[in-house]
């Protein structure tokens, strides 16, 4: 009969993962290997900026009004190559773009960690306890998901600005970035969190150690959390390309990061000014890295949930 | 059903309260209001004066029962930044930010629907790979890079069409429209598909997931079972049931256009209540912060009552939950 | 010679997964005459629902007939063109699936549903389409047909829906219905009435009936002939009285064999001796639970008249050591709400639980005794395991949490004793769940049980989920532990066959009220309420084959 206790086929670990599905669909979607390429290229030349820029765009000394405004590919007026050109004082585009996608992974991995952990937290208590905490916690979280985040983040933002005396602000203005941006984006991790764990709650598995008498906290950490990682997961994912694009689009508006650490939302803002006289490349090459950071993030998620919902295949 | 709207209404009350309140909270607590107001030179007796005559010495409570009550006669002080009351600011900005706002949403309804229910029935179709890759596309790229590409070829290139502002305006009333001159139209074009793009995306995405949650239910299957037509399954019995969950949703999406407009606008220099809101925040002026907040929060509660009724029309195990007095 | 409705010859049905095909049906033939009755049978993975939605062409994706060939009244219907396929669909087979709840569209009435049907099939105009929704809908029994034409599915109970389901299948006069499991969803007072409409329709209308179905008391009652399938293979055909008193193939005789009956078998456990009440090792007195109707959690700040729900009214039984008391009900009799409140999940609204002398809800000592002699078996073994947890930690759980291994040896040691005891080999210990069959994790969820020690097991429908034959194999696994360690069980069941193999005593609950208990052949032999004498006479059972 089907069940007697089978021996189980000797294979080991590595093979039982090969073999595993999230494997097969990433080996079966040649846009998925490719993303994720791209994403590890960007977030290498991102963390290591300092070891592989050719130079330093923010040492004032090594900065030379001469060589502003070199088209790509072309040697300076100060006989010195610029790869993808420079801006108007001067800075090599790509290092700046190295030295920006850094800001911009920085700012937006630690909102999305930050939203992550609030997100989970809040949705794990409202799931499992339920009744008056679960009814305020959704309902703001609601509220919240019905504004855009930009909004949020940029409320969030003026009002540390009216809060934080003005000589601090430069150095606060990172974090007070990163707050906002996860602020902004809690909601999302906290809804899909709390109906996972509504689903898990009621399943026998968790009665099992209720009947047992173990600690709600331990079910909540070691039974509940384990199981709804996966969602957890695609929207971290595809929150990770959300924030660098709020990022962005805040220091786009002016209200992100200072002009001292310029992010790639920074640098577009920047390269619009010179797009009507001509010199586009100040503007393209951190537009096109943006949008590959972004896209083959999104790519990435998009992969993981199908990957771990067969069903919607 | 008059219940029914009757309890959404409290909840609405009860949401705009929270929002008033937040809005209060940032109005009176962020900066010092006096600051703003009274000249360098002031003396503490100016200050007290003032301090008495704005009330800021009332309780708490006092304060925020006056603000509540500003705020419904629509006075939300003076704009620090431009000395103009800020109800006045955001009246004038009102019309642009809602003409665009209404045409960038037809634009993602029409678009986000048809193209949704077109991939979640054609599931592998070439055509279908090519939008899902699209509207992946769609959604990394930012806002103001979609606008700042647009504007660089169909302005810049090709001098088609203008790449800021709101054209010719005609005054109608207090409305001042952009909607019936050619210039004021082809002003639109760009800041409405920048707009809508994003929208349209989401859209699309939601109508094709549930739609294809839909066609795998057991009461499609069994619509296959008695001989319908696939026409008769798919716009009569799939969509419908579709509709139910994304009504809600979209007419959220809908309703977080106005404040995404904040992005297209500072873009295209649109002079809509966006750009307000922007500039206000980058020179911390908190009247207007307050009122646009206090603004927003309003628009999405009226377009989630709408949606509610919508439902209520919709689906009749509501209908029936409704008389039943839950 | 009359030529049969349906014709099966050699089908093969493959499933590309992956990289590999899986053949669901592999090589099945048979026929179906004009007005007869074949029950196609089998556990679960046997094909037979596979073989239903090929013969009416609704194999998803990405399954495929790759061989073979299906007849309806002698012409090819497999390699039909989908459009010729859909108008076979309705008009000359109909269908009725297995769950009434999801089968209708909830928007759409259920005259609009009807109509619609008609009128696709047949040329009549929007009044007679109508007049011949609710003459249909008359014939399934549904009572004030008119008035009710114009409900919405979710205004009809689970019985209702179904029998609007079958009306809509034999709408357009098909030749065959195919009935997918057509009361598996149902209770079993329920269950009767549907066979019967399903079967009064189809002879009215002349329609055949190829009735799939796990559930051999079913086929035994409605059934002409008996198809039987395993792995995708006709295993055994011929008359249902033939099939179930003298099967041939090995397969069909072990699968017979494992069916419970309600009728006594020899050898069964012996009655109950008479217990005093006072002195039973579990007893429950008076227990009762109310549960407040929907309020959201801000209305319920406001106080009001609150609508209450009594789940469970005055429900009072008690079980000797070391023997089984079977509680019995039907869906919403509240069987399960007890389960609850004696192993503490629900706290009970009044009554009391005692445990060996230890009220269970007395807070404190009461409650450490609970935790230490009380364990549960539950219904569904997918979602009673973490499925990220190894099966040697969900089985060490219960002793580490309440303390009783010292280290790890001994917590694998003891791990490794269990699963021995539930005949599984020990070597599994390092696997996750996923990688079991349901009867595998059954064992496991047992294992886990057992494993904090206790006296007192309450089972909840523990083999409701599984085929018949683990079932039986899971029972005797039971019953082998209660002797071994002296266990006391409560077996909550709606299987009245299982509860009469296993209990020393029954009770029988229904609406939240316990209408009847005593000794088990007391109860089965003479009923003295009348709902037990319902449930009894409704019961399709394999002897009552005719």
């Amino acid at each position: 009969m089907t069940d007697l206790p089978q021996s189980p086929p000797k294979t080991s670990r590595w093979k039982t993962f090969l073999r595993s599905d999230i494997v097969w669909s990433y080996r079966r979607s040649p846009v998925t290997v490719v993303a994720s390429i791209v994403a590890f290229l960007l977030i290498f030349m991102a963390v290591f900026a300092p070891l592989l820029a050719p130079y330093n765009p923010f040492n004032p000394a090594t900065l030379n009004l001469m060589d502003g405004f070199t088209p790509p590919n072309s040697s300076s007026m100060g006989g010195r190559y610029f790869t993808l050109g420079t801006d108007s004082q001067g800075r090599d585009v790509l290092s700046t773009i190295m030295y920006g996608s850094r800001v911009s992974l920085f700012v937006g991995a630690m909102a999305t960690l930050f939203a992550m952990v609030m997100g989970v937290g809040l949705g794990l208590v409202a799931g499992y306890v339920g009744g008056l905490w679960d009814a305020v916690i959704m309902r703001v979280a609601d509220v919240q998901l019905s504004f855009p985040a930009i909004l949020i983040a940029l409320l969030i933002f003026g009002v540390a600005r009216g809060i934080i005396p003005p000589n601090q602000q430069e150095g606060a203005a990172i974090w007070v970035l990163i707050i906002a941006i996860g602020l902004a984006n809690w909601a999302q991790f906290a809804r899909t969190v709390r109906g996972a764990t509504m689903v898990e709650r009621q399943k026998d598995y968790v009665a099992a150690a209720r009947i047992l008498g173990v600690n709600p906290f331990i079910i909540l950490l070691r039974h509940v959390l384990p199981n709804v990682v996966g969602p957890v997961l695609v929207i971290g994912t595809i929150g990770l390309a959300l924030a660098i694009i709020e990022e962005a689009t805040l220091s786009y508006l002016g209200v992100g990061v200072p002009p001292t650490q310029p992010s790639l939302g920074t640098l577009i803002r920047i390269g619009q000014q010179f797009l009507f006289s001509g010199e586009w490349w100040i503007l393209l090459f951190p537009a096109i890295t943006l949008v590959l950071l972004a896209l083959s993030v999104n790519l990435l998620g998009d992969w993981l949930r199908d990957a771990l919902n067969p069903k919607l295949r | 059903m008059l219940a029914f709207i009757a309890r959404r209404l409290m909840q609405s009350v009860i949401v705009m309260l929270v929002v008033a309140f937040i809005a209060f909270l940032v109005f009176r607590y962020v900066g010092d209001p006096l600051a703003n107001l009274l000249s360098q030179d002031a003396t503490m007796a100016d200050y007290e004066e003032a301090r008495e005559r704005l009330g800021l010495n009332q309780p708490f409570y006092v304060q925020f029962y006056h603000f509540v009550v500003n705020a419904l006669q629509g006075q939300f002080g003076v704009s620090y930044r431009l000395q103009q009351p800020v109800s006045q600011l955001i009246l004038e900005r009102l019309p642009a930010t809602i003409e665009l706002a209404v045409a960038s949403s037809i634009i993602a309804l029409v678009f986000g629907v048809f193209l949704g229910v077109y991939t979640a029935l054609k599931q592998r179709a070439f055509s279908t790979g090519v939008i899902m890759t699209l509207s992946l596309i769609g959604v990394s790229l930012p806002t103001f890079l979609i606008g700042i590409g647009l504007i660089y070829v169909f302005a810049v290139e090709l001098k088609w069409l203008p790449s800021f502002g709101r054209g010719e305006v005609i005054q109608i009333g207090w409305w001042r429209t952009g909607l019936l001159t050619q210039s004021g139209l082809r002003s639109l074009i760009l800041p409405a598909i920048t707009l809508s793009l994003f929208q349209l995306t989401l859209i699309m995405r939601l109508v094709r997931a549930e739609m294809m949650e839909v066609l795998r239910t057991d009461y499609i299957r069994f619509a296959r079972a008695r001989g319908l037509s696939s026409r008769a399954i798919n716009f009569g019995h799939a969509l419908k049931n579709t509709m139910v969950p994304v009504i809600t949703i979209t007419g959220l999406q809908l309703g977080s256009v106005i404040a995404f407009a904040i992005i297209t606008e500072t873009v295209f220099q649109w002079p809509g209540v966006g750009s307000l809101f922007v500039n206000s925040v980058a020179a911390v002026d908190v009247p207007v912060m307050a009122a646009y907040l206090v603004f927003v929060a309003l628009v999405f509660v009226i377009i989630n009552l709408i949606v509610d009724i919508l439902y209520f029309i919709v689906d009749p195990r509501l209908r029936d939950g409704a008389k039943s007095g839950r | 010679m009359t030529t049969p409705v349906l014709s099966i010859r050699d089908l093969v049905v493959d499933f590309p997964f992956h990289d590999e095909v899986f053949r669901a049906v592999n090589g099945v033939s048979f026929d179906i005459m004009p007005g007869e009755v074949v029950g196609v049978v089998g556990e679960s993975g046997a094909g037979k629902s596979m073989t239903g939605s090929a013969v009416i062409g609704l194999i998803e994706r990405p399954g495929r007939i790759s061989s073979g060939e299906i007849r309806l009244k002698g012409e090819r219907i497999d390699n039909l063109s989908e459009p010729e396929k859909a108008k076979l669909r309705g008009k000359r087979i109909g269908m009725v699936f297995q769950d009434p709840l999801t089968s209708l569209n909830p928007l759409y009435t259920v005259g609009r549903q009807l109509v619609e049907t008609i009128r696709a099939h047949l040329p009549l105009n929007e009044a007679e389409a109508r007049q011949k929704a609710i003459d249909l809908l008359t014939e399934a029994g549904i009572p004030k047909a008119a008035e009710r034409i114009d409900s919405y599915p979710h205004q009809f109970s689970g019985g209702m829906r179904q029998r609007v389901v079958i009306a809509l299948a034999i709408a357009a006069e098909p030749e065959l219905i195919i009935a997918d499991e057509p009361t598996s969803a149902l209770d079993v007072s329920v269950q009767a009435q549907i066979i019967k409409v399903l079967k009064k329709l189809c002879t009215n209308h002349g329609a055949a009936v190829m009735l799939i179905t796990h559930d051999m008391g079913v086929i035994a009652q409605t059934a002409d002939r008996l198809v039987v399938m395993h792995h995708g293979k006709v295993v055994e055909t011929g008359t249902v009285g033939d099939i179930i008193r003298r099967p041939r193939e090995p397969y069909t005789v072990k699968l017979i064999d494992s069916i419970p009956t309600i009728e006594r078998k020899e050898g069964q456990i012996a009655a109950a001796t008479p217990a005093n009440d006072d002195s039973a090792y579990v007893q429950v007195k008076n227990l009762v639970r109310d549960f407040e109707l929907g309020r959201g959690s801000f209305t319920k700040l406001i106080p009001g008249k609150v609508e209450m729900f009594r789940a469970v009214s005055d429900v009072s039984f008690s079980i000797p050591k070391g023997q089984t008391f079977g509680l019995v009900g039907e869906s919403g009799s509240g069987k399960s709400t007890c389960a609850k409140m004696i192993v503490g999940l629900v706290r009970p609204s009044s009554g009391h639980i005692t445990v060996d002398g230890h009220d269970i809800w007395a807070g404190g000592a009461g409650h450490k005794e609970r935790r230490k002699r009380v364990q549960m078996i539950f219904q569904d073994p997918y979602a009673s395991l973490n499925p990220r947890w190894r099966v040697k930690d969900i089985i060490a759980e219960p002793m580490r949490t309440l303390g009783l291994a010292r280290n790890k040896t001994e917590v694998e040691h003891r791990v490794a004793e269990l699963l021995n005891k539930v005949r599984l080999d020990p070597s599994v210990m390092r696997k996750f769940p996923h990688e079991f069959s349901g009867g595998q994790r059954q064992r496991i969820a047992i294992a886990r049980a057992l494993s904090s020690q206790p006296e007192f097991i309450v089972c909840d429908e523990p083999t409701s989920a599984l085929d018949v034959s683990v079932q039986a194999q899971v029972l005797d696994l039971m019953s082998e532990l209660q002797s071994e360690f002296g266990l006391t069980y409560l077996l909550i069941s709606h299987n009245l066959a299982v509860v009469r193999q296993m209990s020393t005593s029954v009770g029988v609950l229904h609406n939240g009220v316990l209408v009847e208990r005593g000794p088990t052949d007391a109860i089965f032999d003479s009923p003295q309420a009348d709902y037990t004498r319902m449930l009894l006479d409704a019961v399709p059972d394999i002897s009552k084959v005719a």
